[in-house]
């Protein structure tokens, strides 16, 4: 920014550096300027603060469930209660936290500014999508407050539609109207990266972050709504009785299982590609290198969310599905880790003989390659045929996707969150507390989830809020990790909320980044752009910046 | 905020009136760089939503022919028991509404205000035909107990000849239980059809109202161009239900 900084181009300015007086913060004042507003980045604002909440409440629920199981007997609450704890915090945490954490957040603010636009294609609908977002949120509330649903947060019928007495309705429409919320905003990413990128901005320019969002909306348009009517059919069946998964008129229990897991695996991938994303950028950044292979990284998305697709009968090898659909099944999810593995050693290929430093985000994200490399495998040996009927809703299968979704996709959050967070609010987070809670959050992950993987093997059950004495050592090693773990997010709450006010100023790119987003200043303007920029480089061009902030400082000076 | 015209483009500087490419229109939004992107991005986003409902009505097709494939008897002989006129006049009313809807989106891009209205409020008429044929037949269903649920009633299956049904062989009883699947796909299937056109018809209301002030003739006819794609999605829906539920191996026991 200044005139003196023509010496030290590659270290940020952050001495000298102000908050800009104009921001999309503080725009506009008041209440209602929030709430109608059309600001993808206020937008993003309101749905942090709206996951967060939720995602609170979630790990209330893991926090309670983990309490019941420190001891073998059931004693902390009735086995009703256990199953309504597990349920709640499974519906939360993937339809109110996971699926719209990273997308509605960090790719609301994002996208459009990396794509070089003025806001996403469509404002209103993004607007309407976190309302929609907020019913189906207030929908899960009424039903916890009202008694609570047990169904476990699969749905599962005829358990479901015919044996439990809890507000299942409730929680489907819940569902039903959040799935609107991802359909919206997945649609509104698809149209704006294909109509709004910036002059100059070809596909093979996008930042990686883009291309994962894309892939991941390519999922939400396509699969969500088959949740939607999947939950209609649980609805209509439950209230007025109609036949289509109720064997006893003749209908097919397992039609409920294909058709929602034709949802529901590639939500696996709704959750986790953003994430990808994020640490896409993060590692670049850090390792001031250009990504490893920022084709194959780019269409590994891609192939995900396609294989993504075919996949989803490994949820019901124990079902009674064919043996031969089981076999290509089988095959076919083991595919899926050859473009998750691409991702893996083109990352570990960037830091190669980078310039690597270790700020807070890097420590994130290496958190989320080791995790997510052990959780993916796991996926492996459960996409074994043989294997998976030994470890089928067991402990294992709860290791395995924590470590996928936890390990994964909340580390790549945390990531995305801290690194951005200087330009979402125009200052810097404590780093030295930081590192402590990313730090803290990978030893309390690890020890609340490599005892399950043994858990599971030695045979415990998944939802049963009892078990055999001689597995307490490993729950109590569990529990107490999680205990860990709630410390390490609860700690990002307090400190990110203190630097909202005490925080250092960031500057404009205290990381010296090389997306579009960090050209701009921090906090951006509401229209993002004074001048829509003309982009004439390949995304994580580090000799571009270099270049850039020369003549910068020259035209300034 | 988002209505604000674009007043950093010359407007002047463009020149002739026919070059709608180059106008500003007042509901040209702020982070559109042109009309024609705002254009194409509102016709995309439309076009990406109709493959949502694609498959959202996908699972129930998908649903619909794994039972037919299934239960083949019970089901030929439950599509028996709709009536073609019925969903004949009913197909010839949505396709009715859909060519007046067609002509609605012409009568807007030539800018003729009154033929649009008058387009706009036969459509919402044709489509409310539609509705009230088909509860007309959802009553005939109502009366004959063949709506599934606890009173759902399997004796005109099990002995057509006491109903005074002659062309029809008599289902065993397992059979003839699982004509209720077809009966809950049945009205699944035509019920979420119902509720897409009467959000239809609710926006048509809207959009009449609009048209009349005069909104969608000054050269601004995206809402009508992207509601005359839902309203013709939602007649093809209904050109794969009719020959689907009703057409399809009308009478194979003969």
């Amino acid at each position: 920014m200044s005139a003196t900084s023509s010496t030290i181009v590659n270290l940020p300015d952050q001495s000298s550096a102000t908050l800009p007086k104009r921001n999309y913060l503080n725009n506009e004042h008041g209440l209602m300027s929030w709430l109608l507003t059309g600001d993808h980045k206020r937008i993003a604002i309101l749905y942090l603060i709206s996951i967060t909440f939720f995602f609170f409440i979630g790990g209330f629920f893991a926090g309670m469930i983990r309490l019941e199981l420190l001891t073998p007997q059931p004693d902390l609450m009735a086995s009703d209660t256990y199953n309504k704890m597990f349920s709640l915090h499974g519906i939360i945490m993937i339809f109110l936290f996971l699926v719209p954490s990273v997308p509605a957040t960090l790719g609301n603010f994002l996208i459009p500014i990396m794509l070089g636009a003025r806001d996403l294609a469509f404002p209103k609908i993004n607007l309407l999508s976190w309302y929609l977002y907020l019913i189906g949120g207030t929908l899960t509330l009424a039903a916890l407050v009202l008694g609570g649903v047990d169904t476990g947060w699969t749905f599962t019928t005829p358990l479901s539609t015919h044996y439990l007495n809890t507000h299942v309705v409730t929680a489907a429409t819940a569902i039903f109207i959040a799935g609107f919320s991802s359909i919206f905003t997945g649609l509104n990413f698809i149209v704006t990266v294909h109509r709004m990128r910036a002059p100059g901005m070809t596909w093979f320019r996008m930042p990686l972050f883009v291309w994962s969002h894309y892939a991941a909306s390519v999922l939400m348009v396509l699969g969500t709504p088959v949740l939607a009517i999947t939950l209609v059919l649980v609805a209509l069946e439950r209230t007025i009785g109609i036949g289509v998964f109720d064997p006893s008129k003749g209908g097919d229990p397992l039609l409920f299982q294909h058709l929602f897991w034709f949802y529901s695996h590639p939500a696996v991938y709704i959750m986790i590609l953003p994430g990808f994303g994020v640490i896409s950028e993060v590692i670049s950044t850090f390792s001031r290198k250009r990504v490893f292979g920022y084709t194959a990284v780019a269409f590994s998305s891609v192939a995900i969310a396609v294989f993504g697709f075919f996949v989803w009968a490994h949820h019901m090898f124990i079902m009674g599905v064919s043996n031969y659909s089981a076999l290509v099944f089988s095959l076919l999810t083991m595919l899926v880790a050859v473009p998750s593995a691409i991702k893996i050693f083109n990352w570990s290929f960037t830091l190669q003989k980078g310039s690597i430093t270790f700020e807070t985000p890097m420590l994130y994200a290496f958190g989320f390659i080791g995790l997510f490399t052990i959780g993916g495998m796991t996926g492996v040996f459960l996409g074994g045929l043989g294997m998976d009927i030994h470890l089928t809703e067991t402990y294992f299968i709860v290791a395995h996707f924590h470590f996928v979704m936890v390990g994964g996709m909340l580390m790549a959050f945390l990531a995305g969150v801290h690194f951005w967070w200087p330009k979402m609010t125009g200052r810097m987070y404590p780093e030295s507390l930081s590192k402590l809670a990313a730090v803290t959050t990978f030893i309390g992950f690890n020890l609340t989830f490599l005892p399950q993987f043994i858990l599971g093997y030695l045979g415990m059950p998944r939802r049963y809020h009892a078990y055999p004495p001689e597995f307490q050592v490993l729950n109590v090693l569990s529990t107490a990790g999680a205990t860990v773990l709630g410390v390490g997010y609860l700690m990002p709450l307090i400190y990110l909320g203190w630097s909202l006010k005490y925080g250092a100023i960031a500057g404009n790119n205290p990381w010296q980044a090389t997306g579009l987003e960090w050209q701009i200043q921090s906090p951006p303007l509401t229209e993002n752009f004074i001048e829509i920029p003309i982009v004439d480089h390949e995304a994580y061009d580090y000799e571009w910046l270099a270049n850039k902030t020369v003549n910068e400082v020259t035209t300034v000076g | 905020m988002d209505n604000t015209a674009a007043v950093a483009h010359p407007r002047e500087a463009v020149g002739l009136e026919e070059h709608t490419e180059h106008t500003f229109l007042p509901q040209h939004r702020h982070h559109f760089e042109t009309e024609a992107q705002q254009r194409e991005a509102g016709t995309f986003g439309m076009w990406l939503f109709l493959l949502t409902e694609i498959m959202f009505f996908g699972g129930l097709f998908f649903a619909y022919l794994l039972y037919r494939n299934w239960y083949y008897p019970a089901f030929a002989v439950a599509s028996n028991q709709l009536s073609v006129p019925l969903g004949g006049a009913n197909t010839v009313i949505l396709i009715t509404s859909g060519f007046c809807m067609a002509l609605g989106v012409w009568a807007a891009e030539v800018r003729n205000k009154g033929f649009l209205v008058i387009m706009l409020i036969l459509t919402t008429f044709f489509g409310l035909c539609f509705l009230g044929v088909k509860y007309v037949e959802y009553h005939e269903k109502w009366e004959k107990h063949h709506i599934p649920g606890p009173s759902f009633d399997i004796s005109e299956f099990v002995n057509p000849a006491a109903h005074g049904i002659t062309n029809e062989k008599p289902l065993p009883v397992d059979a003839a239980e699982r004509t209720q699947v077809f009966f809950s796909l049945y009205f699944a299937m035509t019920g979420m059809h119902a509720v897409h056109m009467i959000i239809g018809i609710c926006l048509l209301f809207w959009l009449t109202h609009r048209a009349y002030r005069g909104d969608f003739t000054t050269g601004y006819v995206a809402p009508i161009e992207n509601f005359g794609l839902y309203w013709h999605f939602v007649d093809i829906v209904w050109l794969f239900l009719f020959p689907l539920l009703y057409l399809i191996n009308r009478h194979p026991l003969h």
